[in-house]
């Protein structure tokens, strides 16, 4: 696959170009190219005020760009007006119309496209069915749940079979629970339906569960743009390290091209460039091996003492001090063979980081 | 034992609200209620109690041309204000809950000035104004007048009303292919209806009970009831002015019941 996208039936790839948008000073888009390839499931993750819904609503037609050029498929999108762009949507409010049914707010898209009255009623039934919602078409929507109304407003974005649908946060709203069962439907919709999907959520467990791509965006501009996995294991910069799982941050220094972490040389498969500038080793809980297998000689040695053990269900963490006074932490699961081997508070331990799991970022990104 | 003593204490204040209540409630309505038996006096002034009852001023009213034409021109002066206020007002309240919090205070500022400014002094600019356009002792004179005191109510009104209203509902019909005014028509208008109907009503009631600037710029063919009133307070004190209020009175109260019933059979069906 490159860049510029399989053209997969009908699904269009999104090709946005040096859009900028400012509100004052603020440049909430500054700058920002990014390629969505076609039929892609793309996140754009971050904080809040990062700019990603900025960008959504742009995409949306909803915010008018300064400058740049916002393509699906080829066609050129900014002097289109959002009913024209054939985009379904998805908000985080659910945005239903309080007072149709839901089949008339379903069937809404088609009613405006004056799809005849037999046609709606059996695309509405369909789009139901997908979302699991068969038989619903009757119900008032104060007579949903939440799980159920952000349902019928997916049935709604789609129901019209829109190429692209753009999501704003639409899960947040749920609780915990339902929130990662719908992540395991929408991705298995996604897989049925013909349609590039662009995801905003600024939960970043959420983007690596869904996404085929996740763009991190930060101050208007994308911090790294790349899969789940390349995320999680090769950050590029501190600020995607950290934002990406869980972390400990520790300064390194770098000397003769090599990192040392307190005078000792780190062994390590991430390249690393050769930016000024402080440098960071960044240390995911669950990548730390207890009583390391040293034999292959690619393991980093950091003993310490333990200071804390916190029980966590799962698993428990267990805070080791290294050094003088740097503090990283331990994620053991809890299994039986984890179980028994959690240390005591106060022991002295090994622990190994071996050098593929050795993640050295520079403060900024290149 | 003190708990018993605080909720004794707490029984006396409520009492002691309840009293005092329904007396600000009594002052604020009685000078209004009293024109009522006031009306239905035989006396040839106004007195009260009256000491003969008779229905005499009831048809001095509806028994002259000149109060009829009066009466004509207010409520069709009230019905064209309520027509063209709640839809522009309406527009100017959509337009301003979409602006910039900036433009929108500032607007804000400007809408509710003629309910702050003196209203002598807007009758005195309007006359002066209508002098040069010829816009005095007409129909439509009163009407744009009525229109510019009805506004801020209904921007006021439908304003609130769309605070509460969820906006991504109109944003979500526009990226299922309703164009702009489409999606506010279907959407978002059916939702603030109360607030709408509720801002048409308050414009009919400014434009039916204006008097200070009716004073100045209505009069001859098209003056309304309120200057005629107004005259006929000056002139001779006679009844028949406290039975067009009775009348007034009633159309209000009936107006205001309309709409509380058309509420809340919204409310019921939400």
């Amino acid at each position: 696959m490159t860049a510029e996208g399989k053209t997969a039936g009908q699904s269009l790839p999104i090709s946005v170009r040096n859009v900028v948008k400012a509100y004052g000073p603020l440049r909430a888009l500054d700058d920002m190219s990014i390629d969505v390839r076609a039929g892609e499931f793309m996140t754009l993750l971050g904080p809040s005020g990062s700019g990603k819904t900025t960008l959504l609503m742009a995409l949306a037609g909803f915010v008018s760009p300064e400058s740049g050029s916002i393509r699906f498929g080829g066609q050129e999108m900014v002097t289109v007006p959002p009913h024209k762009r054939g985009v379904g949507m998805v908000f985080q409010s659910y945005a239903l119309f309080p007072f149709m049914s839901v089949e008339e707010n379903v069937a809404y898209p088609l009613k405006i496209r004056r799809v005849s009255a037999a046609d709606q009623k059996a695309r509405v039934e369909a789009a139901l069915e997908l979302v699991q919602l068969g038989g619903y078409g009757g119900r008032r929507v104060h007579q949903l749940s939440g799980g159920q109304m952000q349902r019928v407003a997916l049935a709604r974005a789609m129901v019209f079979e829109p190429r692209i649908i753009l999501m704003d946060e639409p899960l947040s709203a749920l609780d915990k629970k339902l929130r990662e069962q719908m992540q395991i439907e929408l991705k298995a919709l996604h897989r049925k339906l013909d349609a590039t999907i662009v995801y905003v959520t600024h939960d970043q467990r959420e983007a690596l569960t869904m996404s085929d791509r996740i763009a991190v965006i930060n101050q208007g501009r994308i911090a790294q743009l790349d899969t789940p996995e390349a995320l999680y294991r090769r950050p590029k910069s501190l600020f995607v390290a950290d934002f990406i799982g869980e972390s400990v941050v520790l300064p390194v220094v770098l000397h003769d091209g090599a990192a040392t972490l307190n005078g000792c040389k780190l062994k390590t498969t991430s390249s690393f460039g050769s930016a000024e500038g402080p440098y960071h080793l960044v240390i995911r809980p669950e990548l730390l091996e207890l009583s390391p297998d040293s034999s292959d000689g690619l393991m980093n040695d950091l003993s310490g003492e333990v200071r804390e053990v916190i029980y966590q269900g799962d698993s428990a963490l267990v805070l080791v001090r290294v050094g003088v006074d740097q503090e990283i932490s331990l994620r053991v699961p809890a299994s039986r063979a984890g179980s028994a081997s959690i240390p005591d508070i106060a022991q002295r331990i090994s622990l190994g980081l071996h050098a593929e799991d050795t993640i050295i970022v520079p403060e900024t990104a290149l | 034992m003190a708990v018993q003593e605080m909720a004794g204490q707490k029984r006396t204040e409520g009492l002691w609200l309840a009293v005092i209540g329904s007396a600000v409630l009594f002052f604020l309505i009685l000078p209004t209620l009293i024109v009522i038996p006031m009306s239905f006096s035989d006396a040839a002034y106004l007195e009260f109690p009256p000491k003969e009852w008779s229905l005499r001023w009831y048809r001095e009213y509806f028994g002259s041309a000149e109060w009829m034409a009066a009466t004509r021109t207010s409520i069709v002066a009230a019905i064209l204000t309520t027509l063209i206020a709640t839809p522009l007002g309406a527009l100017a309240a959509y337009g301003l809950h979409c602006s910039s919090t900036r433009i929108r205070n500032a607007a804000q500022i400007l809408v509710v000035m003629p309910i702050v400014v003196p209203i002598i002094l807007i009758a005195v600019g309007v006359f002066h104004l209508y002098a040069k356009l010829g816009l005095n002792y007409t129909l439509a004179g009163v009407v744009i007048a009525h229109v510019a005191l009805a506004l801020p109510f209904v921007i006021i009104t439908v304003l609130s009303g769309l605070k509460s209203y969820d906006f991504n509902q109109e944003l979500a019909a526009r990226s299922m292919g309703a164009s702009r005014p489409r999606a506010m028509l279907d959407v978002t208008l059916p939702q603030v209806k109360f607030s709408v109907q509720a801002g048409a009503f308050l414009a009919f009631i400014t434009s039916l009970d204006e008097v200070v600037v009716a004073m100045l710029i209505s009069g001859g063919e098209y003056a309304t009831i309120t200057r005629r009133m107004f005259n006929a307070l000056r002139d001779q004190i006679e009844p028949t002015v406290a039975a067009i209020s009775t009348c007034l009175i009633a159309i209000s109260v009936l107006a205001l019941i309309g709409i509380q019933l058309i509420g809340r059979r919204g409310r019921g069906e939400r």
